[in-house]
């Protein structure tokens, strides 16, 4: 009575109860990550005020552009779930293809993003300009590293997808990519409010 | 190309002081004597498979403590430096440390002993005995919780680098506080090793946590639900779940400050719209919930040892699960009250005040819970329980003072003064050391396989409690005289020093309880036949972790025990024991990607300190290799099958019993006997080798 014998159904359950115990860690771990976000999300807005007599988000920023990275990551988590189906699925050319375009999209953001930094940057307005800019720079880079761990991790996946198959493992590794993929989707959408819409509000 | 390749260092960064040439002789000695030791004793490759790849959590558990027991000497050096310096530094008198050394001992002590003493023996206890006490093999994530051991590690080599180049740390207080950590007014190399040994161990804590919770909340045996939870692992889950929610505050608010220093970007300076108030409120948000993130796990402790040794439940198991949920959640909207002089205003000021206030009633009941758990129970008053009871006294003297602290108006007179110096060393001393202290002395027989000397462990808690409040009640009356924190010289005129001189004394006998600690160890292992734990459970013991062998085997249990109550091992024995079943067993392989992980991360830390870019840039490549080989490898368990996990078992239980020790006596040896036998013992080395 004080044991329960060692029965079958105990084994088998040893993979998905691992599983199980990933899945939730990782959420903890995303949470963790959320509150670096929350402190950079607080740090700017103290600080987009503190131009020091330098020109605001409003003049800086466009928000045509904000929109035209937004739309793309927001459809690179679209294409991110329809991959995640095809890995359920078990079809692997559809993941390929999925997760593919996923990447792609993601690195088109990302070169956006890095061509918004330039242009700043050319106007005169770096990470050292003032306060506000540092918040920006930060918060928003921050995020631009996020993805850019995520492109490295996501093509890391595929390359192994393409060697081993999809085997068991490597779509847990996915599905937790789609969380952090998601994750970061989130928080862009944050940071296209409190960032671009508000300077326009 | 000289700049390229090794960037700041130069020959000035090499020891050129007394300190740092004493340090670095200190830690280049103990090194190569370990390497000698190991060497000779050919114990290379038992030290690499056995212990230091390890991902069995009792190993790390262990080397946790190691690693935590020297740095506590270390840091034990530093408060001895201060208490000196102060006794010594009145009128015309300058002591015998400069201010700006001063400052850096004080900050180096501050860190060491929170970070690198406290943190390592609480993540020690909870590696060893809360898988045991939950009824699990392992942890949610070995691999994550032997980085995180690593990245500790890594942490602590960077804080004591310093010794070795540069030749300074932060001398900024514990927290570093901003503007004064900038580039402006701190250009040297101190505040980047406070930074980089920080973040790399900070780092460490967050994965630690998030694997902790994993484990207490997805592993626990079957039939344990929540509130059938031993009160260790309550108080551990509150301290994690703290850890996570605030050390990604740390991290993000130290990565800034490091923006500010290495970017040049404006968070915290003066000029450029910086604003350095805001890092004392974000490096406190993170401040605050670590005192008792290393509090919570210590009322744990005392839980079990009251309930132990009182030969009773705990009084009131509800209340004492939502006394330490109430103290966790409260401690996360204190943290202003480390800054009322800010000058956020009166309501700000008292709401702060209120919520602090109110953390006395969480904490209360906790108290009241132990105190009514020891009426009418059969108390043994062995060294836990001491270590309890000196807990109790110093709590309600630190805990008032830091009611008194709490309101507004009296943190105007008090606030950065010596009173605030002996409230939070009597709560951290009395409530996370003496926990530790009393966790170890209860749970040693389990980790070693024999108990610990009695008689010296009373002798080391007599000084310790003498000690400290020699040491810390004329810093409570001196505070109330004037005398700031972080003071290093006062006038004579003053008055002070009779008090300041009475501390040192204090502390020289805290430092004898030190000395006396380490000869409880030695002896003990002397004697271990005679201390030895044949049952695995030498006290009589309520939970889990006493069901098992001392020392348990790498997988802790043949089966996974059925839990129906709380103090399910009481249970189990009066209904006849726990009963051995044997079945296959999966166990993670041992790894050492956490110390090549640890190693990269360590290299960024320094390549950063001394701006050595393209050492930042290959550990980073190195790192992230490591990590993506580590976690696209499927193999990473084995499978013990149940025959033998049987015959192992049957082996265990034929061991001889207790072989011929040399010294010979039928009960623990005192202080005079344990001299007489190392000088006898020193004396035929002498003659033998005549």
């Amino acid at each position: 009575m004080t044991t329960h014998a060692a029965t079958l159904d105990h084994e088998m359950s040893h993979e998905e109860a691992a599983n199980d115990r990933v899945m939730f860690g990782f959420w903890v771990y995303l949470m963790t990550d959320l509150l670096m976000f929350a402190v950079l999300f607080a740090v700017y807005a103290v600080m987009r005020e503190s131009t020091v007599g330098g020109p605001d988000g409003a003049e800086l920023f466009s928000p045509g552009l904000a929109l035209i990275e937004t739309l793309i990551l927001l459809t690179s988590s679209f294409t991110c779930g329809l991959g995640m189906i095809a890995a359920r699925r078990s079809n692997k050319t559809q993941v390929l293809a999925w997760f593919g375009i996923t990447f792609f999209l993601g690195l088109l953001f990302l070169s956006l993003e890095i061509r918004e930094f330039q242009e700043l940057i050319h106007e005169g307005q770096t990470l050292r300009t003032n306060a506000f800019m540092s918040s920006f720079f930060v918060l928003v880079g921050t995020h631009g590293l996020h993805i850019t761990s995520g492109l490295l991790w996501l093509g890391t996946i595929l390359f192994y997808v393409n060697k081993r198959g999809l085997n068991a493992p490597l779509v847990r590794k996915l599905a937790l990519l789609s969380l952090f993929w998601h994750f970061l989707d989130i928080v862009w959408i944050f940071i296209f409010t409190v960032v671009y819409l508000m300077s326009f509000a | 190309m000289r700049e390229f390749l090794i960037g700041k260092l130069s020959g000035r960064a090499l020891p050129h002081e007394w300190f740092t040439i004493g340090g670095s002789i200190a830690f280049i000695l103990l090194v190569v004597g370990a390497i000698v030791l190991i060497t000779y004793t050919k114990r290379w490759k038992w030290l690499w498979n056995e212990w230091l790849t390890s991902v069995d959590p009792k190993r790390i558990g262990i080397m946790y403590f190691l690693v935590g027991g020297f740095m506590l000497l270390r840091g034990g050096l530093d408060a001895i430096m201060l208490w000196l310096q102060q006794a010594l530094a009145s009128g015309s008198s300058q002591g015998y440390l400069t201010a700006d050394h001063y400052q850096q001992i004080f900050t180096a002590h501050g860190n060491i002993m929170v970070f690198f003493v406290a943190m390592a023996f609480i993540f020690g206890l909870i590696n060893y005995i809360v898988p045991l006490q939950i009824g699990a093999r392992d942890l949610a994530s070995p691999f994550l919780n032997s980085l995180g051991f690593w990245l500790y590690v890594g942490g602590v080599v960077m804080v004591n680098m310093f010794f070795l180049l540069g030749g300074e740390y932060a001398a900024t207080g514990w927290l570093a506080v901003a503007p004064l950590s900038g580039t402006e007014f701190s250009p040297g190399v101190g505040v980047d090793y406070w930074i980089w040994s920080l973040q790399i161990s900070g780092i460490g804590t967050t994965l630690g946590a998030i694997n902790f919770i994993m484990t207490i909340l997805k592993m626990r045996a079957k039939g344990m639900t929540l509130w059938k939870m031993p009160l260790f692992t309550w108080g551990s889950l509150c301290s994690m779940i703290m850890a996570v929610t605030v050390f990604p505050l740390l991290t993000a608010t130290i990565f800034l400050l490091f923006f500010d220093r290495y970017l040049g970007t404006h968070f915290f300076t003066t000029t450029g719209g910086g604003n350095p108030m805001m890092y004392t409120n974000l490096i406190w948000m993170w401040g605050h919930p670590e005192v008792y993130i290393l509090m919570l796990p210590s009322f744990g402790v005392f839980s079990e040892i009251v309930t132990t040794f009182s030969r009773k439940r705990i009084a009131s198991y509800t209340s004492n699960v939502l006394g330490m949920i109430g103290v966790s959640s409260l401690a996360l909207s204190v943290w202003l009250h480390h800054f009322f002089t800010m000058g956020a205003g009166a309501n700000v000021n008292a709401f702060f005040g209120v919520m602090t206030v109110l953390i006395a009633i969480p904490t209360t009941i906790l108290v009241f819970t132990w105190i009514a758990t020891m009426y009418k129970g059969m108390i043994k008053f062995s060294t836990p329980m001491l270590w309890f009871l000196g807990f109790v006294g110093l709590f309600a003297i630190g805990g008032m003072a830091g009611v008194i602290l709490a309101v507004p108006p009296a943190d105007f007179q008090l606030h950065n003064s010596l009173f605030l110096v002996a409230h939070f060393h009597t709560m951290v001393v009395g409530g996370v050391l003496f926990g530790i202290f009393a966790g170890l002395a209860f749970w040693f027989p389990k980790l070693a396989g024999f108990r610990l000397n009695e008689r010296l462990g009373k002798y080391a808690f007599w000084c310790w409690i003498v000690g400290f409040l020699m040491a810390f009640t004329p810093l409570y009356v001196l505070g109330i005289m004037g005398a700031t924190r972080r003071m290093d010289h006062y006038e004579a005129s003053t008055g002070w020093q009779p008090f300041f001189i009475m501390a040192l004394i204090g502390g020289i006998i805290i430092m004898i309880g030190v000395a006396m600690q380490l000869v409880q160890i030695i002896a003990s292992i002397m004697q271990r036949h005679l201390l030895a734990d044949k049952t695995g459970d030498p006290w009589d013991g309520r939970t889990l972790e006493w069901a098992t062998p001392s020392p348990p085997p790498s997988y802790n249990f043949t089966s996974i025990p059925a839990v129906s109550t709380r103090d399910a091992f009481y249970e189990m024995k009066l209904d006849g024991g726990f009963k051995k079943v044997y079945e296959d067993i999966h166990m993670p392989k041992n790894t050492a990607s956490g110390i090549y992980i640890s190693i990269f991360a360590f290299l960024i830390g320094f390549g950063f300190i001394w701006e050595i870019i393209w050492l930042v840039v290959a550990s980073f490549i190195g790192m992230l290799w490591c990590l993506i080989k580590r976690t696209f490898d499927d193999e990473s368990e084995y499978t013990i099958t149940a025959k033998e996990v049987k015959a192992r078992e049957d082996a265990a239980a034929k061991l001889p019993s207790a072989t011929k020790s040399r010294i010979q006596q039928k009960e623990e040896m005192g202080l005079i006997e344990f001299i007489r036998i190392v000088l006898s013992w020193a004396m035929s080395i002498v003659r033998r080798k005549r």
